[in-house]
This record gives structure tokens, C-alpha cells and sequence, in this order.
């Protein structure tokens, strides 16, 4: 076991890990921060997306120990302390961006990275910057449109499919 | 997943020293490995990984050649953009995702028969820089999930000549983001270079009929007529074996319409 240490949404955490830990695994089991959510385990679906030193990656697909002095950011640091809803989170609410919900975690932490990257998608850039998250839901025009709205864009262009 | 040791070092020597015992084997970025270790296909006793050693990161253009260490991620490629073809080719690996953690060194080590970067490495007659040696990218792929490395040994940097013209395209399967067909075209004052990816079983490849073609005359006309054998092409749900050698030649038209 090797003592890794991180910065968790604004908090120093640290804990005991293994090399095969995942850091999906120490997330979860080891911080309890559940709403990181492990769909695959394959790194195809994305619902476990968060972000280290600013970046997204999927966190099954990564391990722990890499993590070391880290800063990382999760589903459960974008709203305020009292629960208010952050713009994106608020969007996905307003434009019914989920329906199980599964998915929502990783939707929000790549839809954050991309208005991070590119304040103004457009319709396509935001679809292709899905491409690595999966809603089995098959919920994405809504998810498309609450991104769109959360970067402040007129969400009416948006065709219904 | 089964057990094993990860060491994190932060020097290329501490790396070397710590892939010295026989079972050890180098993790780049782990968009390939780690899953790979999940299905049990590779069984190391310990991994070294190679994300913390600064030296192997980074992006430097000195006149007409780009170096990129090898531990660098195709994000930080696709956003460079000094050989546009290039950062086009690594921003269209993956998603998003995976660009911020799968490497340019861990990809040609890997030598996936689907994998993007094979193409633009051999298409540009690239140099893989090893912490042993250099080996030209002629002689570094020698088949599907095979290459020159010997074990243990760590892909440190890929030197590029950044040629007059080049594009890359990608028929891509959709489900997976790896290429069906691939083709990476590259022309510079020796001649044009064509390197397909994702058709053959015997991995990336140098279409010489179309390379002798387009070394007299860079248009898409030039290729008109030339096919490459099926008998060696993949075939697969996704696409038979004359599927992906009809592919070849329409992606290779494209990618030297693209590269104008």
C-alpha cells in the first residue's frame, strides 16, 4: 500500500492505495464521493469523468497513484456550498438534460471542460465533444441544448431530432 | 483487477532502474494498457509509469523538425500546430477524454493495426528516439502490435520533419474512434510518402504504387485506377477484407485533396 495525497474540490485528502487502485475507486470508496459514477469500466461511457490539474479524463481509466498531488475536481465541487445549482448543473435542470440520470455526473464534468476550452460551441463542436460520454437514455438533444444554454446561446436553433 | 506494483518515478534513469526486472513493463497514458490489464490480455508484476518524468514531456520545433517526448498527450499535440497535419490527426484520436491522458509514445510502442499516429510517423519518415538508440519508422513497425522495442525499452521522444504538404484522413468506425482506413500523405522535396492505417492485418503500411504515382504527379487523378490486394486487408463486422481495400484508395484521394 502507498500513502497518496490530493486536492479534492478544494479539500487535502489522502489515503492508503494499492498500484491496481483506480482512481475512480479512491474517489469513491475510499472519499465516499459517489456521485462519480462507474458505468463501463471499460473507459467508454464517460459517466465517470472528472477533472485533474483542469483536464477531463475518465477516472476507471487512470490510477490512483498517478493522481499523487493532484488537483482534482468532481461532480460533487460544481455547486455552491448551500446547493445552489452552478449554470451548467442549473441548465441540465431547465432543459431536462437527464432522464435516469447515470450519465448526468460525466455530462457535466465534459460540458465544463468544454465551455472551459470554448465558451461559444457551437451545435457540432459540443456533439463532437460528447463523443466520449454515453447516455443509454439516448437523451442527448437535450443535453446538447442545456449546454448550449449554459454558454448562453440561443438554444432554439437547436433542430428536434 | 489482479495485483501488481506501480512505481511513479520522476527520472528517466529512476525508470530505467525500475524497469531492469523482468515483469515490468512501461505505462504511458494507459488509454490502451489499462483496459487491457482489466481483461487480463497483459499480466505484468509491475508497471512504470512514465506520465511524472518531465523530461519526456513537451513540444520543440527547430526549423523543419518537431520533437514531442514521447509522454506527451495528444491534447497538448493537437493544440501545438506547428505541423498542422499532425495536431489535425491527434486531435481526431478518441474523444476528449482520452487525449488528456493516451500518448504519443505509448501509441507507437503499442502499435494498435488502428491507431492513427503509425501513419504520421511512418508517412513523415519520423525517428523514434529510445532511451537506447533511434530507430527510423521504416524499420519500426513489424506488425500488428509488434515493434523494434526491445523490452523495457522507453520511447523518449519522435522527431518529425515537417514536410511541404501533408494531410491525414480518417474514415473512422464510429463506435470505437479507431480508424477503418487511415491515410497519412505526406510530400516533401525527396518525393510523397503514403501511409495507410486500420486495413491491414499486418498493421500500418507504405502504399509504394501510389507513392511513385503521386511522387511524379500530387493530384488525386494520379492514384485513378491504382488498388491495393484485399488478401491482406482486415476483415471484420465492420467492413470486409475488399471493403477496406476499396477504402484505401478513395481515403488516400482525399487526404491528397485535403493536403491541396
Amino acid at each position: 500500500m502507498t500513502q497518496v495525497k490530493m486536492t479534492v474540490n478544494g479539500k487535502s485528502v489522502s489515503g492508503e492505495v494499492e498500484g491496481r487502485t483506480l482512481l475512480s475507486t479512491f474517489i469513491r470508496d475510499t472519499l465516499g464521493l459517489t456521485g462519480t459514477h462507474v458505468g463501463c469500466d471499460t473507459a467508454q461511457c464517460g459517466a465517470c469523468t472528472l477533472h485533474v490539474n483542469g483536464k477531463s479524463v475518465k477516472s476507471c481509466n487512470m490510477f490512483a497513484l498517478e493522481a499523487d498531488g493532484a488537483d482534482v475536481a468532481t461532480i460533487e465541487g460544481m455547486a455552491d456550498a448551500d446547493g445552489t445549482l452552478n449554470t451548467i448543473q442549473q441548465a441540465f435542470q431547465d432543459h431536462h438534460g437527464l432522464q435516469c440520470g447515470f450519465c448526468t455526473p460525466g455530462m457535466v464534468m465534459t460540458a465544463a471542460a468544454l465551455l472551459k476550452e470554448n465558451p461559444s460551441p457551437s451545435e457540432a463542436e459540443i456533439r463532437a465533444y460528447l463523443s466520449g460520454n454515453l447516455c443509454r437514455c439516448t437523451g442527448y438533444h437535450n443535453i446538447v441544448k442545456a449546454i448550449m444554454a449554459a454558454s448562453g446561446q440561443d438554444v432554439g436553433q437547436i433542430a428536434a431530432e | 483487477m489482479y495485483a501488481f506494483d506501480l512505481e511513479r518515478p520522476t527520472t528517466l534513469a529512476d525508470a530505467q532502474a525500475a524497469l531492469k526486472s523482468d515483469e515490468a513493463q512501461p505505462l504511458s497514458g494507459g488509454q490502451t494498457l489499462i483496459p487491457t490489464l482489466k481483461q487480463r490480455l497483459a499480466m505484468p508484476e509491475k508497471l512504470v509509469s512514465l506520465t511524472a518524468i518531465a523530461e519526456l514531456q513537451g513540444i520543440t520545433k527547430e526549423g523543419d523538425t518537431l520533437t514531442i517526448g514521447g509522454a506527451t498527450c495528444h491534447a497538448d499535440v493537437a493544440a501545438d500546430g506547428s505541423y498542422p497535419a499532425l495536431s489535425a490527426l491527434a486531435g481526431q484520436i478518441g474523444d476528449p477524454h482520452v487525449r488528456n491522458r493516451g500518448t504519443i509514445g505509448g501509441s507507437l510502442a503499442n502499435n494498435d493495426p488502428s491507431a492513427c499516429y503509425p501513419s504520421a510517423a511512418l508517412a513523415s519518415g519520423a525517428a523514434i528516439v529510445t532511451d537506447r538508440r533511434e530507430i527510423a519508422s521504416d524499420d519500426f513497425f513489424t506488425g500488428m502490435f509488434e515493434t523494434a522495442l526491445d523490452e523495457g525499452e522507453i520511447v523518449t521522444s519522435v522527431r518529425f520533419p515537417i514536410p511541404e504538404r501533408a494531410a491525414y484522413v480518417k474514415f473512422d468506425q464510429p463506435a470505437s474512434r479507431f480508424a477503418l482506413v487511415g491515410v497519412f500523405v505526406a510530400k516533401t522535396a525527396d518525393g510523397v510518402r503514403v501511409a495507410v492505417t486500420g486495413a491491414s492485418e499486418g498493421g500500418v503500411f507504405r502504399w509504394a504504387e501510389a507513392e511513385a504515382a503521386l511522387s511524379s504527379d500530387f493530384s488525386p487523378a494520379a492514384i485513378e485506377g491504382l488498388t491495393v490486394p484485399s488478401d491482406d486487408m482486415i476483415g471484420d463486422i465492420h467492413g470486409t477484407k475488399d471493403y477496406r481495400a476499396h477504402l484505401v484508395g478513395v481515403i488516400t484521394k482525399r487526404a491528397v485533396a485535403a493536403a491541396g
